[in-house]
């Protein structure tokens, strides 16, 4: 059975997924579609909604050896739904996908998990929060987390511990996708510690450093014309953050989306426009791996770079994810996810 | 130069078209012959291939539970969550075709040979009322299922969502097996701790399934391997004729100043041609063979093995290059010979019959010691062989040996004959007979095989049926069979049967392995039935008494083989020791068999109640039993069988079985038949000068031509005598030594006289067939070419 | 000097043992020339006249044609030379039975690569043979056949004719019609004949004669 075919049309929310509004707060097949001025109810809200065409769970730390040298991690749990109801045993209507990753100066480890809804194999449980797919596994009470995913080549163990409040993106939340009004709720909670271990084939890696997690949900995130996005989490040496993606556009324009965060978790949100993506280098396989980014409310004028810039994620839908430095105004370290290349 | 040499070379063919029928049809038929035998393997081979595929059987790993029982889903659940990649497998049968339930989002790639085309809706897959891929004899099938026809697919299969699977076979919460996927991750937990109940069944380089058919297709194999030594025998004959006929056209090009180089090249590059024509021309028909031998072949390994062969042919570049690779490699092997044969000849040497006989002779000595060496080898093995390389050793010397002796001894019996003539016209029919031989000894080797072949095959055959059919009286016994739906069906019929019966028998099994043998493994309820009717190939004292108290465990021959263990070993079955009171006769079955008593069974395998029912009784009586057990307990007569129509069904499938064996035979006859023909219509117009001194002292041409029938009978004859034992020696092997490697028994040999006799019939009528045109030729010879003889032509 | 023959030795096994056929030859012949070889049947003169043509190899000796040695050549030397230098009429005629007359006739022309239409039409014209161009050589009588060996043997204008026993299977009127031919045209040509013969009459036709007894000139 070639899946590939179908995860493409379900896991990337693009031209094929995009329907059209047929009536307040739900699409055409019955998904709830996001609404301005969300009131989120944690630790529900933690938890899976399945009514919601799509959601995601996704985890990406930049993370530092003893011996200085960096290293990026990723935990990933997608949600896609095929209907929109929660269900019970194998015709249970929700599809889970997991990505887990550990970026290296030199190497890119990468493995993908599929499961049913329904039968237990994967879910998300908001109390006590429990996010799994197979033996991997994202559980705690969001102050503290434990991490673990596995692969033939790699596994880790990770412990989070939260260093400031969760914060919201767009207008309290509501992210606006596209100049036509597609949107989806957005929140993160940027301010994890991490540590823990990395099994490599090179050997156990102790690591250090932050990570940062995205909730998302939406049933129609990306407009038609839309054809991949470029994201930065940044994480500057000034406690500063900031969250920032572009949307390509058939039409050759970019949407744009910024949100910047102080050290203490107050957020300002940018909106089309406000923040400037410009390719600087490509990859040998034709992937902007060195980037101009640019927020000048804030001042910022920096250089994201990936530190491997072969950190291709060869799942069954192929993208880019990994970590980066930032030079320039601004000096830091972050992560850059593009889709849309290959 | 080239292109009026090449003219000159070709002209040949164009003024003589009998000849070159001769030579192209030769090389098209052992071609056919080659490539439709290996077509029909080809075929069913990538047929299982794909059945293979889409089960993952013999490419994963597969956990199951150690009782053969479904497992909980929630196993699997806990598996998953515990590291282990395993990817669930729900399967069954519905209206004959086997349907497969999996879970596309865990199976590995490559699983389903179903690659659903762009646009597929795969939430109907998943969610839907149910999907199902298969071929469109399998939509056929099952009429009232949603089938999307997918070519590729298994035949007889039907893939669909486990979810289905679930809700067709009511497994709902249950899993048949688990594929192991490679490449499991790291840190996942121990099996043992995690499922106790479940085994690892480790991939096997080929499936069950793909192990016992290709057992099948070594007998294809064997054959094969003899229609390529006919074949190679016929293109030699065809191609040294050839040569033999143009020898005198070679001498003068030559003389005309034609440098033997090129000559070789370019007789060398004619040739070629031919061969590819003819290879072309032979691969088409090989295709028509195996066309219509297919749905035989799809019938007897349906039978035999329960594994599906689509009944359709492909065509494929492996056979039909194999073909054409054969069609040339014989031509180049019998012409480098011929060619070589030509350089090194003088330029002046004279081409007569009698030259090519005392050449002949010359050769006698070194293919003598050849036959000696080959037949020596052979009687060494027939003592020695074991395996299926040793075994085919076997067959490959005695069947070459035999062949190479074969133009020996008839020398020997003609040249007797000779001397014991007492007429003028005997003593010239042998010493003329026996001129011939040479130019026929090919055509007759050809004969040799192919009657040995038919010989051996159908010894084989027959003793396989009357085994066979003892069998199935022995374990076919009782005269009617039920399968209940559930328990408490089974309980009414117990409670019905009781009065109307002699006894019931239930019939228990359980998958699982002995010994690292899959095997089933019976409980059996002590009665006649089994104390009175099964043939035991080893076994202690009193076998049934200790096996029906419990202390012993009767096993199968097949898992006597493959485990090496014999009576009084012992066996563990759930942890308890048993020792091996017999071993019994289990001719077709696959796998390995043990029987216990019923009292032990239900103590190691509490959760295995009876479906299936033996009920002894009187036959007469078997119809209005099946009429009142469904008015009195509403179980249908479609859940009996009764003992005859079983037996019918087995021995109807095993009609089938063979089939394409003979269907082979008498294909590789009339080949044979066919090398008699050409060598007879090559021989003629040599025959001219050797027959005019005869016609001329007085012999009528009619005589002359009745003599050349007689002749020709008269060496098939000699030669079917020759056939007979080496057939039998041939179906020895294949009962003792090949049979054993491949299907893990050996079965008794019986002979066949009435079959042996027909068998002769055959090839002297094929013989006299072949010879009857040229016969007739040579009897219509105008005597004016006769006349010729004696005048200047020579 | 056309052909140039010095004592030649050839021998064969035989069942009996080595058999000296020819015991020290020597013979030339020039172009124009014609040169009779005489003896009775075991004499050795066929087998000189095949050695001549480079059909079989003496033991010692050596034999220049047109001053080649043949002993010197290879297989395809000597082959070269018979289609180009030679031409041999066989007593057995030895045309090629699946080629009709007219390709018959053009066809050691045509290997030597002097294949000239006019030259074939002109020797078919003088044969006799222009009726019979169409036919296969077993449709035609034995003097017809060997007309056309001649004239197969003549197309590429050979510079050395051998005849081995040319009319030996033909009658005697035939025989005599036929070789009035050969003589003609081989005069015509210019080339130098050997014939091997054991008919009187003819051999005193030939401008020279030598006779072969037991393996020497006699």
């Amino acid at each position: 059975m070639n899946v590939k075919a179908f995860l493409l049309a379900l896991f990337l929310p693009c031209t094929a997924m995009a329907q059209g509004f047929a009536g307040l707060g739900t699409d055409a097949d019955g998904f709830t579609v996001p609404e301005p001025n969300p009131q989120f109810d944690f630790p529900a809200d933690h938890g899976a909604h399945p009514d919601y065409r799509i959601e995601w769970w996704y985890l990406t730390a930049n993370l530092t050896a003893e011996d200085g040298t960096p290293y990026g991690l990723q935990w990933t749990l997608f949600r896609s739904a095929l209907a929109p109801e929660a269900g019970d045993g194998w015709t249970a209507p929700q599809l889970w996908m997991g990505h887990a990753a550990v970026t290296t100066p030199d190497n890119h480890y990468v493995t993908e998990r599929l499961a049913r809804g329904g039968i237990g194999q994967a879910g998300v449980t908001a109390d006590p929060f429990e996010a799994w797919i197979d033996d991997w596994v994202l559980q705690g009470d969001w102050d503290t987390l434990r991490m673990t995913a596995s692969a033939p080549d790699f596994a880790y163990d990770m412990a989070l511990t939260a260093q400031g409040p969760l914060i919201f993106h767009g207008d309290a939340g509501y992210s606006v996708k596209s100049a036509a009004g597609q949107a989806s709720y957005y929140y993160s909670q940027p301010f994890f510690a991490i540590e823990g271990t990395l099994q490599l084939p090179e050997g156990d890696i102790a690591v250090t450093g932050n990570a940062w997690l995205d909730r998302e949900w939406s049933s129609q995130p990306l407009a038609d014309n839309q054809t991949g996005w470029d994201w930065f989490s940044l994480s500057f040496d000034d406690g500063h953050k900031m969250m920032g993606f572009r949307l390509q556009q058939t039409d050759g324009n970019n949407f744009t989306s910024a949100t910047w965060i102080s050290p203490d978790g107050d957020t300002t949100p940018y909106t089309d426009g406000a923040l400037v993506a410009t390719p600087l280098a490509m990859s040998d396989d034709d992937v902007p791996v060195r980037w101009r980014v640019e927020l000048p409310a804030q001042g910022v004028d920096v250089t994201v770079a990936a530190i491997n810039e072969n950190a291709w994620m060869t799942t069954s839908v192929p993208y880019w994810e990994g970590p980066v430095t930032v030079t320039g105004s601004h000096a830091g370290i972050g992560y850059l996810e593009m889709t849309g290349y290959e | 130069m080239t292109w009026a040499t090449l003219q000159a070379l070709l002209s040949h063919w164009w003024r003589n078209p009998l000849q070159l029928f001769t030579l192209l049809a030769g090389l098209a038929l052992a071609t056919a012959l080659w490539s439709g035998v290996q077509a029909v393997n080809a075929e069913a081979r990538a047929s299982y291939d794909a059945a293979a595929a889409t089960l993952g059987e013999g490419q994963y790993d597969r956990l199951v539970r150690r009782d053969g029982q479904p497992m909980a889903q929630a196993i699997y659940v806990d598996l998953r969550r515990a590291g282990w990649l395993v990817s669930p497998i729900v399967q069954g049968r519905l209206d004959g075709v086997r349907i497969i339930g999996v879970d596309p989002l865990t199976a590995p790639s490559g699983i389903g040979p179903v690659a659903p085309a762009e646009g597929t809706d795969i939430a109907a897959f998943l969610t839907g009322d149910g999907q199902f891929f298969g071929t469109a004899e399998t939509a056929a099938a099952l009429p009232d299922l949603n089938v999307i026809i997918t070519p590729e697919t298994a035949p007889n299969t039907a893939l669909t969502d486990i979810g289905v699977a679930q809700r067709v076979f009511a497994k709902s919460g249950q899993i048949d097996s688990l594929i192991v996927l490679p490449g499991q991750p790291k840190g996942r937990a121990d099996l043992a701790t995690l499922a106790p109940d479940l085994i690892l069944q480790p991939a096997q380089g080929g499936s069950d399934i793909g192990r016992l058919t290709d057992s099948f297709h070594l007998n294809l194999t064997a054959f094969g391997l003899l229609s390529f030594a006919v074949g190679i025998f016929i293109v030699n004959g065809a191609i040294g004729l050839a040569f033999e006929q143009r020898r005198p056209v070679v001498r003068t090009l030559r003389a005309l100043g034609l440098p033997l180089r090129q000559l070789v090249i370019l007789m060398g590059a004619e040739l070629m041609l031919f061969a590819l024509i003819a290879g072309l021309i032979g691969v088409a028909l090989g295709y028509v063979i195996a066309a219509v031998l297919l749905p035989d072949v799809a019938a007897t390994l349906r039978g035999l093995y329960g594994a599906d062969v689509s009944g359709t042919l492909q065509l494929r570049p492996v056979w039909w290059l194999s073909g054409l690779a054969i069609a040339l490699g014989g031509t180049a092997i019998a012409a480098g010979g011929a060619l070589y044969q030509m350089a090194k000849m003088p330029l002046l040497a004279a081409a007569q019959p009698r030259a090519l006989a005392m050449a002949a002779g010359r050769r006698a000595r070194v293919q003598g010691i050849a036959a000696a060496v080959l037949l020596g080898l052979s009687a060494i093995m027939m003592v020695t062989a074991n395996g299926l390389i040793g075994g085919f050793t076997l067959l490959a010397s005695l069947l070459i040996g035999a062949a190479l002796a074969l133009p020996l001894i008839l020398d020997r019996i003609l040249a007797g004959s000779s001397k014991a003539a007492k007429s003028v016209t005997a003593q010239w029919f042998w010493a003329d007979t026996r001129q011939q031989l040479p130019g026929l000894s090919l055509a007759l080797m050809a004969l040799l095989l192919a009657m040995s072949a038919n010989v051996g095959v159908s010894t084989m055959v027959s003793s396989f049926r009357l085994t066979f059919t003892d069998f199935l009286d022995q374990r076919l016994a009782s005269e009617l069979y039920i399968r209940t739906e559930n328990e408490a069906q089974s309980a009414a019929l117990i409670a019905f049967a009781k009065d109307r019966t002699d006894i019931v028998l239930p019939i228990q099994n359980v998958d699982t392995q002995v010994a690292g043998q899959p095997t089933e493994v019976f409980g059996a309820r002590d009665h006649a039935t089994y104390r009175d009717n099964w043939v035991f190939l080893e076994q202690s004292v009193d076998p049934w008494d200790t096996t029906f108290g419990g202390e012993t465990v009767l096993i199968n021959e097949q898992l006597s083989r493959r485990a090496g263990l014999n009576v009084g070993d012992e066996v563990t079955l759930q942890g308890t020791p048993f020792a091996i009171a017999g071993v019994y006769g289990d001719y077709g079955n696959p796998i390995g068999q043990a029987v216990i008593g019923e009292g032990v069974f239900a103590t190691l395998y509490p959760d295995i109640t009876p479906r299936n029912f033996g009920l002894r009784m009187d036959p007469a009586s078997v119809p209005d039993f099946v009429a009142d057990l469904e008015a009195a307990t509403g179980i249908p007569a479609t859940q009996s069988v009764n003992q005859a129509s079983i037996k019918a069904i087995s021995l109807g499938i095993f009609e089938r079985t063979f089939t394409v064996t003979t269907a082979l035979n008498v294909l590789t006859l009339a080949v044979a038949g066919f090398a008699i023909l050409m060598s007879l219509l090559t021989l003629a117009t040599m025959r001219v000068p050797q027959l005019a001194p005869a016609w001329a002292m007085g012999m009528t041409r009619a005589q002359i031509g009745r003599l050349e029938l007689l002749r020709a009978v008269m060496l098939a004859l000699l030669t079917a005598v020759v056939a007979l034992p080496l057939g039998l020696a041939l179906a020895w092997a294949l009962l003792a030594v090949v049979n054993v490697a491949a299907f893990g028994w050996e079965l008794p040999m019986y002979f066949f006289p009435m079959d042996y006799a027909r068998l002769g019939l055959f090839a002297l009528l094929a013989a006299a067939l072949a010879a009857l045109w040229p016969a007739r030729r040579l009897a219509r010879t105008p005597p004016a070419d006769l006349l010729k003889v004696f005048s200047n032509e020579r | 000097m056309l052909l140039d023959v010095q004592n030649i030795h050839k021998t064969y096994q035989t069942a009996d043992g080595p058999f000296e056929v020819l015991r020290g030859i020597d013979l030339t012949l020039d172009a124009g020339e014609t040169l009779a070889l005489t003896g009775e049947s075991g004499s050795g003169k066929s087998t000189l006249l095949h050695l001549i043509g480079g059909l079989d190899t003496p033991n010692t000796g050596r034999i220049m044609v047109d001053d080649h040695d043949i002993a010197a050549l290879d297989d395809a030397g000597r082959a070269a030379l018979r289609r180009g230098t030679l031409g041999v009429v066989f007593q057995q005629f030895n045309l090629i039975p699946s080629l009709k007359v007219a390709d018959n006739i053009a066809f050691q022309a045509r290997l030597a690569g002097q294949h000239d239409p006019a030259w074939d039409a002109t020797l078919a014209d003088r044969m006799g043979l222009t009726e019979q161009l169409n036919k296969y050589p077993e449709q035609l009588s034995g003097g017809q056949q060997q007309r056309v060996a001649i004239a197969r043997t003549l197309a590429p204008k050979p510079r050395v004719v051998l005849a081995d026993e040319p009319t030996g299977n033909l009658d005697e009127g035939t025989a005599a019609a036929v070789m009035d031919l050969m003589l003609e045209l081989v005069a015509e040509t210019g080339a130098g004949l050997l014939l091997v013969t054991h008919s009187d009459s003819l051999a005193g036709r030939m401008s020279r004669r030598l006779h072969l007894r037991a393996g020497q000139i006699a």
